[in-house]
């Protein structure tokens, strides 16, 4: 926009009077414009009638964003609600992807059903999503599974509340080890049967779990197991304080 | 002072720390180990030196902000963590890109491919000693990185993709620029597969060394290059073909046994595999916009969960999104990184073998740290 500022003026100048005498020398009737106005709607109704019926590329339309189904239906929901009646809490399809929810003291049965029964040989991924402010539970618990022959994804997903263990899957899928001890480090969502419940991104004595949302970004000081004579366990210390220590000793 | 009743040699296990300062663990890889003599007892991969947060991160920010940060990840391949944020996204808003846009993205991404085996290539020769095709390697994949600043003015942190397509148009001469190097290339992974090959050194490096069963590697959630030297026929661009590459003929090399030796061979044909990949872009690029019409403000419709994937070089990189109503930033994205998964079976694949081949072991995984710890 502001490159084109400077330009502008000079345009404009000669081309006014211009457009006057062209007025002048050509006035058009009532009648010829009424005419020119209908020529151009003729015009812009054909081209959208064109438009219309010729069909777009899919990108060329608008995006047309994804939305839930009942996915109740699904093979494998069908699967496991028989192999395991009223396991099945939902089923919901979106984006194509099928997420089951079922309840989490069970999340073992599941998996295992599913990898044998259903032949989900591979675990691709296992997360968690915290919802500080939910009721039913302030965790999902996710899982998203591969199977070979057909090539589809199911989505497992277990809500726990605070606190509250999980049993490990690393008996079903042994690539469960780090993913589960990325979550217990992340969220602090402890695995029952784990063959080695560590942290992993973050160092032992680190305070808190940094993927909950009360966590702040900025982070808190976590000192606090190793110098635990300087830093409480629980926080670091208290900005205030130590400017006070910094002001007394000086 | 050895005498009868002393023993010759000290038979007590001893703990050693690999790394993390150490140039063979590419990047800052600690692994803890127990060895007996040179044979190692025990190996505990200790992780998250370089962790800075990035989910988290990923939380405070629009959809778009977002990308710069997946840079950082697997900062040798950052074209590929662009485009799986970027297809993840689409996913979720409901976008299909351009045809142009997506020839482009699979053109940047195919160039990456090659960057990112170069750099294995040359640092996994490294490790095990022969140095030559180092500078090999980095000769072309400077010529490569040549290309990536002339398009988007960057070299290792790309930055060169948007959510609805590429965000600009390639510069005059760039294709023809490219088209040269994708013709040279061949002969050129015929110079490395040369020097390495049927060299007698590197096959007894790395033949039987870190066997990994198909069975194995599907129980551990490999992905990528070693689970396709395993013999698992599993490529992200064939099963959930995402920016047109349905469109694409090409081959997914597999191995036999699953050793290092194989996953080499795999990598290698990958590259010729890349190479014919870009040849066929390049001849059929197709003309038009390089952006699909978007939104300034790019808005969640419904709340929800989306899974998108790419074949990363080293493997099935995953965004996992989580969005909430109108949103414009994401509640949660968790990612899936391939190297993270790779590594965990780094234990079994060197307990009972010696220190060197846990080195080679480590360059065969092909890891990236800065994508392991995100």
């Amino acid at each position: 926009m502001s490159d084109d500022k400077p330009t502008a003026p000079p345009e404009e100048t000669p081309a006014a009077p211009e457009s006057e005498e062209k007025k002048e020398q050509q006035p058009l009737s009532d009648e010829e414009k009424a005419a020119k106005i209908a020529e151009a709607k003729a015009k812009a109704a054909s081209r959208k009638a064109a438009e219309e019926a010729e069909p777009k590329d899919p990108w060329e339309e608008k995006p047309v964003p994804p939305n839930h189904e009942d996915a109740s239906d699904d093979p494998d929901a069908v699967a496991l609600g028989s192999g395991m009646p009223g396991i099945v809490l939902a089923a919901d399809r979106f984006a194509g992807e099928v997420t089951l929810s079922v309840p989490a003291d069970r999340i073992v049965d599941v998996c295992r059903f599913l990898k044998h029964d259903c032949d989900y040989k591979f675990l691709v991924d296992l997360t968690a999503v915290d919802w500080p402010d939910r009721e039913e539970g302030r965790f999902d618990v996710i899982y998203w599974m591969h199977r070979f022959d057909d090539s589809k994804r199911l989505r497992l997903h277990a809500v726990v509340a605070d606190e509250v263990p999980i049993s490990s899957v690393t008996e079903v899928w042994k690539t469960a080890d780090w993913m589960e001890r990325e979550v217990y480090d992340l969220f602090g969502i402890v695995f029952e049967n784990h063959p080695g419940l560590e942290r992993i991104l973050t160092w032992e004595g680190f305070n808190g779990h940094p993927l909950r949302k009360d966590f702040p970004l900025e982070g808190i000081d976590t000192g606090a197991a190793i110098y635990p004579d300087v830093y409480p366990p629980g926080g670091g210390p208290v900005l205030e304080e130590a400017d006070e220590e910094e002001g007394g000793a000086a | 002072m050895t005498g009868p009743d002393r023993p010759l040699f000290d038979v007590e296990e001893m703990e050693i720390n690999f790394g993390p300062q150490h140039p063979a663990t590419h990047g800052v890889l600690r692994v803890k180990m127990k060895l007996d003599g040179e044979k190692i007892m025990e190996a505990k991969p200790i992780i998250g030196y370089l962790h800075r947060g990035t989910e988290k991160l990923f939380e405070t920010m629009n959809f778009p902000q977002c990308i710069p940060h997946t840079d950082r990840m697997d900062y040798v391949a950052a074209a590929t963590n662009n485009q799986g944020f970027c297809v993840t996204m689409e996913k979720l808003l409901g976008i299909t890109i351009p045809p142009r846009a997506a020839y482009i993205r699979i053109i940047l991404a195919e160039l990456q491919r090659l960057a990112s085996h170069l750099v294995w290539l040359a640092t996994h020769a490294v490790d095990i000693g022969a140095i030559t095709p180092f500078f090999y390697t980095f000769r072309e994949r400077d010529a490569i990185l040549d290309l990536f600043e002339e398009y988007c003015g960057a070299r290792l942190t790309l930055n060169t993709m948007k959510i609805g397509g590429v965000p600009f148009e390639l510069p005059d001469g760039w294709l023809d620029r490219c088209s040269e190097l994708v013709d040279g290339f061949n002969a050129h992974i015929e110079e490395y597969e040369n020097l390495l090959t049927e060299n007698r050194i590197w096959k007894k490096r790395t033949i039987d060394v870190g066997v990994v069963s198909a069975e194995d590697a599907i129980e551990w959630g490999l992905t990528g290059p070693p689970l396709r030297g395993s013999g698992v026929k599993w490529d992200i661009r064939k099963i959930f073909p995402y920016d047109r590459y349905d469109e694409i003929d090409f081959e997914i090399p597999i191995g036999k046994k699953g050793d290092t030796y194989d996953r080499y061979l795999v990598r290698m044909e990958e590259m010729r595999q890349s190479v014919r990949i870009l040849r066929q872009c390049l001849d059929r690029l197709p003309d038009g916009p390089h952006m699909a019409k978007v939104p300034k403000v790019l808005r969640v419709k419904e709340a929800g969960m989306v899974y998108g994937a790419v074949e990363a070089p080293k493997g099935e990189l995953g965004y996992f999104i989580v969005a909430t109503e109108k949103a414009t930033a994401p509640y949660r994205c968790r990612v899936r990184p391939p190297s993270f998964i790779n590594l965990q079976m780094l234990p079994a694949m060197v307990e009972g073998h010696l220190v060197a081949d846990l080195v080679a072991v480590i360059g065969t995984l092909d890891i990236v740290l800065g994508e392991i710890d995100r």
